[in-house]
């Protein structure tokens, strides 16, 4: 009898610790980007689009993601996005243009690609290197010839409360949007990624296209975008809605400028088990501290 | 130990043991010592709500008997409270007892968590028969009202950390809000014709 209780209840308490910590998901070997080939890596190299640290295992990147419109922990992404449909998908490009269009992904995906191999680093303090595939996104906005009031870019992540169940909740105003300053949005590094490890974007990563800005913290690299917007006056930011005090429109990566509720100093590389210090601009400095010259960073956080 | 404690020491080392094998196994996904520390920190919050719930479980449904598990739930609370303060000086500081201090002051929601620890800390020493003997039952039982601000300040630790999804931290909170409530409406409200109370730790 005793025995039996013991064992019923011991059952009871794994069932129930299990329920509440699910097995992390197996990685899903996605689909090869066959365009993918043609980019050059040792070209990406030689213009310095390539950071020499290690490579964040594809398991990770893609079984670790902030992607709150499907789950918002960081484990449970990968199974909600699981199946998440992308075909057909389209990106308007439009606004302050002189030729606004609409792109079908499959135009999109004949930009020739190119690949980058960044640091991503979360305003919660993790980081990752990840190699993407994409193009950069002044290719695409060159093709619809901004017009000399545009100042800005806004994206807009596609909502759909179907596809995108945890949308159906008000952890954040929905859809997600971004943006950027249009040089910012020029910058050869801003790249919109349609793949990473040469696979097809997988749905937790930000499928089919995102925007990957690797100088700025994770939550600018707007994922799922359906819509992009030239516009004159500062767009409003997702965060930014959330919580003003906490994540500003620029939101570079700053270890100087501590997020009101934590330090940014240091950050854990995925994989790694000390703390490594945080760099200004993500490292990116030397390409990109032109832009923000004269600019008090702890104001324009 | 009598049986049924027995029961409840060996469901209280569960979660740790499998948290061990998932680690062991690595079972936790791309980022463990952030999963180490947040299932403590979760295991903390949840034993400090049984802790607190013997009282009214007691009251409400007259089972006198449930005081005797209460000692045993709050020693588990400081248990996994102390893994959770492990994981973190040793992951996130790497034992640097300068970088801590510095990082409690620089970071509000670890202050709200080292307090709930330094609360609880005080209540683990003076759980043993005899200390209750020497502070005397009113005194001790005076000191052990510290755990209602432990709890408390536990969860809003939990509550600053979280960026815009507070459902889980509401929850603890609701809950949190639940148990200290009930004692203030006991206090507040006319005396009602109750079992009379044992002492804090009757014999089994």
């Amino acid at each position: 009898m005793q025995a039996a209780v013991l064992a019923g209840t011991a059952t009871a308490s794994t069932l129930l610790y299990q329920r509440l910590n699910p097995a992390p998901v197996e990685p899903i070997q996605g689909e090869k980007l066959d365009a993918a080939a043609e980019a050059s890596k040792s070209e990406a190299v030689k213009n310095g689009y390539v950071v020499e640290d290690k490579l964040t295992p594809f398991e990770a990147i893609t079984t670790y993601n902030n992607f709150y419109e499907f789950d918002t922990s960081k484990g449970g992404v990968a199974t909600a996005a699981k199946g998440f449909v992308t075909k057909p998908w389209q990106v308007s490009v439009g606004g302050l243009v002189n030729k606004p269009r609409v792109f079908d992904l499959d135009e999109l995906l004949k930009f020739p690609l190119e690949h980058r191999v960044y640091r991503l680093r979360c305003v919660e303090g993790w980081s990752m290197v990840i190699p993407w595939i994409g193009f950069p996104l002044s290719k695409l906005l060159e093709k619809v010839e901004p017009t000399s009031q545009a100042r800005y870019v806004a994206f807009q992540t596609l909502f759909d409360p179907n596809r995108m169940p945890n949308q159906r909740t008000g952890v954040l105003d929905w859809p997600y949007v971004e943006g950027l300053r249009l040089d910012e949005a020029m910058h050869p590094l801003t790249i919109m990624a349609t793949g990473l490890y040469d696979e097809v974007l997988p749905p937790q990563d930000g499928a089919p296209i995102r925007l990957v800005v690797p100088w700025k913290y994770g939550f600018k690299s707007i994922k799922s975008v359906v819509n992009i917007s030239l516009v004159a006056d500062e767009p409003p930011t997702t965060w930014n809605i959330q919580a003003p005090n906490e994540y500003g429109f620029y939101s570079n990566v700053n270890p100087d400028v501590p997020h009101p509720r934590w330090s940014q100093a240091t950050e854990r590389r995925i994989g790694e088990y000390s703390r490594r210090k945080t760099l200004l601009f993500n490292g990116y400095g030397e390409q990109v501290a032109h832009l923000y010259q004269g600019m008090d960073l702890v104001k324009n956080y | 130990m009598t049986f049924p404690k027995l029961v409840i020491f060996i469901n209280a080392l569960i979660p740790l043991v499998l948290l061990l094998w998932d680690l062991y196994h690595k079972r936790v996904g791309p980022n463990p010592l952030e999963f180490a520390t947040r299932t403590t920190g979760m295991l903390t919050l949840v034993f400090l709500c049984l802790t607190l719930a013997v009282t009214p479980l007691r009251k409400i449904f007259g089972i006198n008997a449930l005081v005797k598990f209460r000692r045993m739930l709050g020693l588990f609370a400081f248990f996994y409270g102390s893994l959770h303060l492990l994981t973190y000086v040793w992951f996130d500081r790497q034992f640097h007892l300068l970088s801590t201090i510095e990082d409690i002051g620089r970071r509000p929601f670890i202050l709200a968590g080292m307090t709930a620890f330094v609360l609880m800390a005080p209540l683990a020493i003076t759980s043993t028969n005899q200390m209750v003997r020497r502070l005397g039952g009113k005194r001790w039982a005076r000191l052990h009202r510290l755990v209602y601000f432990a709890a408390t300040a536990g969860v809003v630790h939990f509550w600053m950390l979280v960026k815009s999804d507070t459902s889980l931290p509401f929850t603890f909170a609701f809950i949190l809000l639940f148990l200290l409530g009930y004692r203030v409406l006991l206090k507040y409200t006319p005396a009602q014709p109750t079992p009379p109370s044992t002492s804090l730790f009757p014999r089994d």
